[in-house]
């Protein structure tokens, strides 16, 4: 597979439904399997506080009972035949994902389709459900590195729609009632603007035809799409929170500040910046540091979020509780380099090639194929974008990733945050 | 899937396994090396692990940071893993550039330096994985109650190894284990992707044929005992959420009644039908959920049994749902087990879990390196390969006696360990907690 054979305009079949779906189809011949992602543009992004994980938790409803079938009777249908579909909310997206046998594929639509357009909010369900995800928000209380991440968004973000918990709170999910799920439901589910991705071994015709008699039908009136989340504002001076966890063995640290949207005309720039800050080879030049070097940590990397919102440029790391303020020094002093000095041309080229030398391994399998044909539309990149990808990825020059780091980090207006065996703060 | 595998043996005792696959440029190569902490002692626990980590410190010819970049840059992925029986190493690549992976190993196999400041930093990173793992229940309560299941065989210990042992072991103890272990005889070679065979085993027996051979890992000596009766485990730890585990002694991979477990497992806990690796996906139609999730006393419940060469455990794991007790979900538990007894898996039950494994088995092999794990787990752990490539035949020739029988023998109280992940008193319930993912 060269850059030309990638996926593109000509093996990507792009289709706009009636009701304002979009399905992208990619025809994968060599496995005996079919993967499905749907993208309802319904997401926690018009939470506030008080109802916080009520996407969430309306999405985690829709495979609890329908018109049709009760949550034993999807389940059992499902599982019957191996096949695997779930739902989960997002920041400002909800959707589905399935992967199933071809010969199952029709059940799946079939699972799938009632699921999301005939759901019936069960009662019974909803408490069941209620308790789960309350257990849930208590194992990650007792988490060191959920809380630091925590820590981290409400202290970098404050009360941007990102300073809260996409999965709620203890509080905001315990008072969550049947109306307000339905409510979100009605208001935030529809075709408008939504997104089907499918890769699989059927031929593209067929595989259309499908999703078109299955979801072209579907109609809401009353449809409100999820706004973007606002920009926010960059934190000044250095920001630091504590979580005391005074059982715990290991210290794990979050810094960081908001990041480019995956919109920024200079979002690759910022990938590639921080490829080389903390994912390269063994976690980038933080994990040679703080790894390699010192023996602090086991992991430390960095990571870009980069989706629809402003999402966060991060570093992470667990520590020894004595070697917090070390790690958090080298972290801060590789963010320097990056934003003052030059990258070398090697090292750069080294990132270069990992970006787009790895591209085929994430393009093997139908779950792989499926999540990139749907970003590609999710974020406009256009149909020829892999193929463009290689070019895009190698005219990034050294002044190009020092200006990104320039505009993206900072090592002085910085949030940090560290949970476990340490002082609160 | 493209071939079947080509199985040779080197001269100097290398096994080799090959298996073309031309749907994508890509191509995966392992050694896999028949050690881990099961041919451990005590005093050097969590050496096979820490040598994994030295091995990617480098050589004479290829220092770390060298064979980390041409790895990465030419796109690919490396990494390794230690377990029970085994430690793996493994790179996936576009496959005209695999030939890279093949001289990597063969000089790692020897010339690996392990300097004495690096084993010294590494210390330090074994130590924070270790209490990266101490931060989590399941790894205090697992730890705990596999320790309580094995009191002679070396499968009492975790592979990280003790905290004790990980401060008190010497440079040396990494090498010896390192010279002991690391050759050809005790080497098992894969490759699965887009290569031609003949011209793959040509390349391979160039850089492999002339190491030289050693002596195979001894077999373990130190046989567990049958179990006289039931062990209980508590732990106490942080949190407000209680864990629950019964952990049953079972035969190993390769044993005749591997198959039915795997499908009473499937059945009835919605574990994997294969009884290799990775889940069964979702288990909300099984008994064990409808026993203890839906009735709300468990907010999750699962089964696991893992493929290893000597008996090991298959455990029933269940997370309390808050303001539950850990004495009811197991009083629910015993109960569904004894409904087990008195009514047996199904026909229709055996089916459904026998159509999963279909399933389960051609999503599994999707993948190259998918493939090449489970290939070389099979090689590893049973001494041959087509205990991955036959699963579905064995499966298909289990009974419903079978299945009934395996559960009057091995699901029995004398035979198991209960753990139980009890929460501190004294902790605050203080839920403020998320991991906030990508869109």
């Amino acid at each position: 597979m060269t850059s030309s054979s990638y996926p593109g305009p000509e093996s990507i079949r792009r289709h706009v439904l009636d009701n304002g779906i979009t399905v992208l189809i990619y025809e994968n011949p060599y496995s005996g399997t079919i993967s499905l992602q749907g993208v309802v543009r319904a997401g926690a992004v018009a939470e506030t506080r008080e109802n916080a994980g009520l996407a969430n938790f309306a999405a985690d409803m829709l495979l609890r009972g329908t018109h049709k079938r009760s949550f034993d009777e999807i389940f059992e249908a499902l599982e019957s035949v191996g096949a695997g579909v779930s739902f989960g909310g997002g920041r400002h997206t909800s959707g589905f994902s399935s992967h199933s046998l071809v010969e199952d594929f029709d059940l799946v639509l079939d699972v799938i389709i009632e699921s999301l357009c005939r759901p019936t909010f069960p009662e019974e369900q909803i408490e069941r459900l209620r308790g789960q995800l309350i257990t849930g928000l208590q194992m990650r209380a007792n988490n060191t590195r959920q809380m630091s991440w925590l820590a981290f968004s409400e202290a970098a973000y404050g009360e941007h729609p990102y300073g809260r918990s996409v999965s709620g709170y203890l509080d905001s999910v315990a008072g969550m009632g049947r109306r307000e799920i339905v409510d979100f439901y009605d208001r935030h589910y529809g075709p408008q603007d939504m997104i089907i991705g499918v890769a699989g071994a059927l031929p593209a015709d067929m595989m259309l035809k499908k999703i078109e008699t299955v979801f072209g039908s579907w109609r809401n009136e009353h449809q409100q799409l999820s706004q973007l989340s606002p920009d926010v504002e960059r934190p000044t001076g250095l920001t630091r929170r504590h979580v005391s966890m005074p059982d715990k063995h290991q210290a794990d640290i979050v810094l960081g500040l908001p990041g480019p949207r995956r919109s920024a005309p200079d979002y690759l720039d910022a990938s590639l910046m921080n490829t080389i800050l903390g994912v390269f080879g063994m976690m980038g030049r933080i994990g040679q540091t703080v790894r390699e070097e010192q023996g602090l940590a086991y992991y430390a990397s960095s990571r870009l979020e980069g989706g629809l919102g402003p999402g966060p440029w991060t570093a992470s790391a667990g520590v020894a509780p004595d070697k917090v303020d070390q790690a958090i020094e080298s972290i801060r002093h590789e963010i320097r380099k990056m934003m003052t000095d030059l990258v070398a041309d090697e090292e750069l080229a080294d990132s270069q090639a990992y970006r787009t030398g790895s591209m085929p391994m994430s393009l093997e399998t139908n779950n792989g194929l499926v999540d990139i044909i749907t970003d590609i539309e999710l974020y406009a990149l256009g149909l020829d974008y892999l193929q463009r990808y290689s070019q895009m990825i190698q005219s990034i020059t050294p002044e190009r990733i020092r200006s990104a780091a320039g505009k993206y980090l900072s090592a002085d207006d910085l949030v940090i945050a560290v949970s476990g065996p340490v002082e609160a703060l | 899937m493209d071939s079947t595998v080509t199985k040779t043996q080197l001269e100097n005792g290398m096994t080799v396994l090959l298996k073309e696959m031309h749907h994508a440029p890509v191509a995966t190569f392992m050694v896999w090396y028949r050690v881990g902490s099961r041919n451990e002692v005590p005093g050097r626990t969590g050496v096979s692990h820490w040598v994994e980590h030295m091995m990617f410190k480098g050589t004479p010819s290829f220092p770390g940071t060298a064979m980390e970049r041409m790895i990465s840059r030419e796109g690919g992925f490396w990494n390794a893993f230690t377990w029970l029986d085994y430690t793996a190493y493994y790179e996936t690549m576009p496959s005209d550039r695999i030939n890279l992976a093949l001289e990597l190993e063969a000089d790692r196999m020897v010339n690996t330096l392990m300097e004495r400041e690096e084993v010294e930093a590494e210390r330090t990173v074994i130590l924070s994985e270790r209490a990266m793992y101490e931060n989590q229940p399941n790894f205090l309560l697992g730890e705990e109650l596999t320790s309580a299941a094995f009191r002679v065989h070396p499968y009492h210990h975790e592979v990280i190894g003790d905290t004790a042992d990980l401060h008190s072991m010497t440079r040396d103890d990494l090498y010896q284990h390192y010279r002991l272990h690391y050759h050809p005889t005790n080497a098992i070679a894969v490759a699965v992707g887009d290569f031609d065979t003949a011209d793959m085993l040509a390349r391979l027996t160039s850089l492999y044929g002339p190491i030289q051979p050693g002596e195979p890992t001894k077999p373990i000596v130190r046989v567990e005992p049958e179990q006289p009766g039931e062990r209980r485990v508590t732990v106490n730890g942080p949190g407000d959420t209680a864990y629950l585990t019964f952990a049953y002694r079972v035969p190993g991979a390769a044993h005749e009644d591997y198959p039915a477990l795997s499908l009473l497992n499937a059945a009835f806990a919605g574990g994997s039908s294969l009884g290799m690796f990775g889940g069964g996906g979702s288990n909300r139609s099984s008994r064990l959920y409808k026993a203890l999730v839906a009735t709300e006393l468990a907010a999750g419940a699962y089964g696991s049994l893992t493929p290893t060469i000597d008996p090991f455990l298959y455990s029933i794991s269940a997370v309390a749902r808050a303001g539950r007790t850990l004495a009811e979900v197991e009083a629910a538990l015993e109960a569904e087990l004894a409904r087990l007894a008195a009514e047996p898996i199904t026909e229709a039950e055996l089916a459904k879990a026998l159509k999963r494994a279909r399933a389960q088995f051609i999503m599994a092999g999707e993948s190259i390196s998918g493939q090449a794990q489970l290939i070389g787990a099979a090689e590893a752990i049973t001494g041959d390969y087509r205990w991955f490539e036959t699963v579905l035949e064995r499966l298909a020739q289990v009974k419903l006696e079978d299945i009934e029988r395996v559960r009057a023998q091995y699901l029995q109280p004398h035979n198991r360990t209960v753990g139980w992940y009890q929460p501190m008193d004294d902790q605050p319930a203080d839920v403020f907690s998320d991991d906030e993912s990508a869109e």
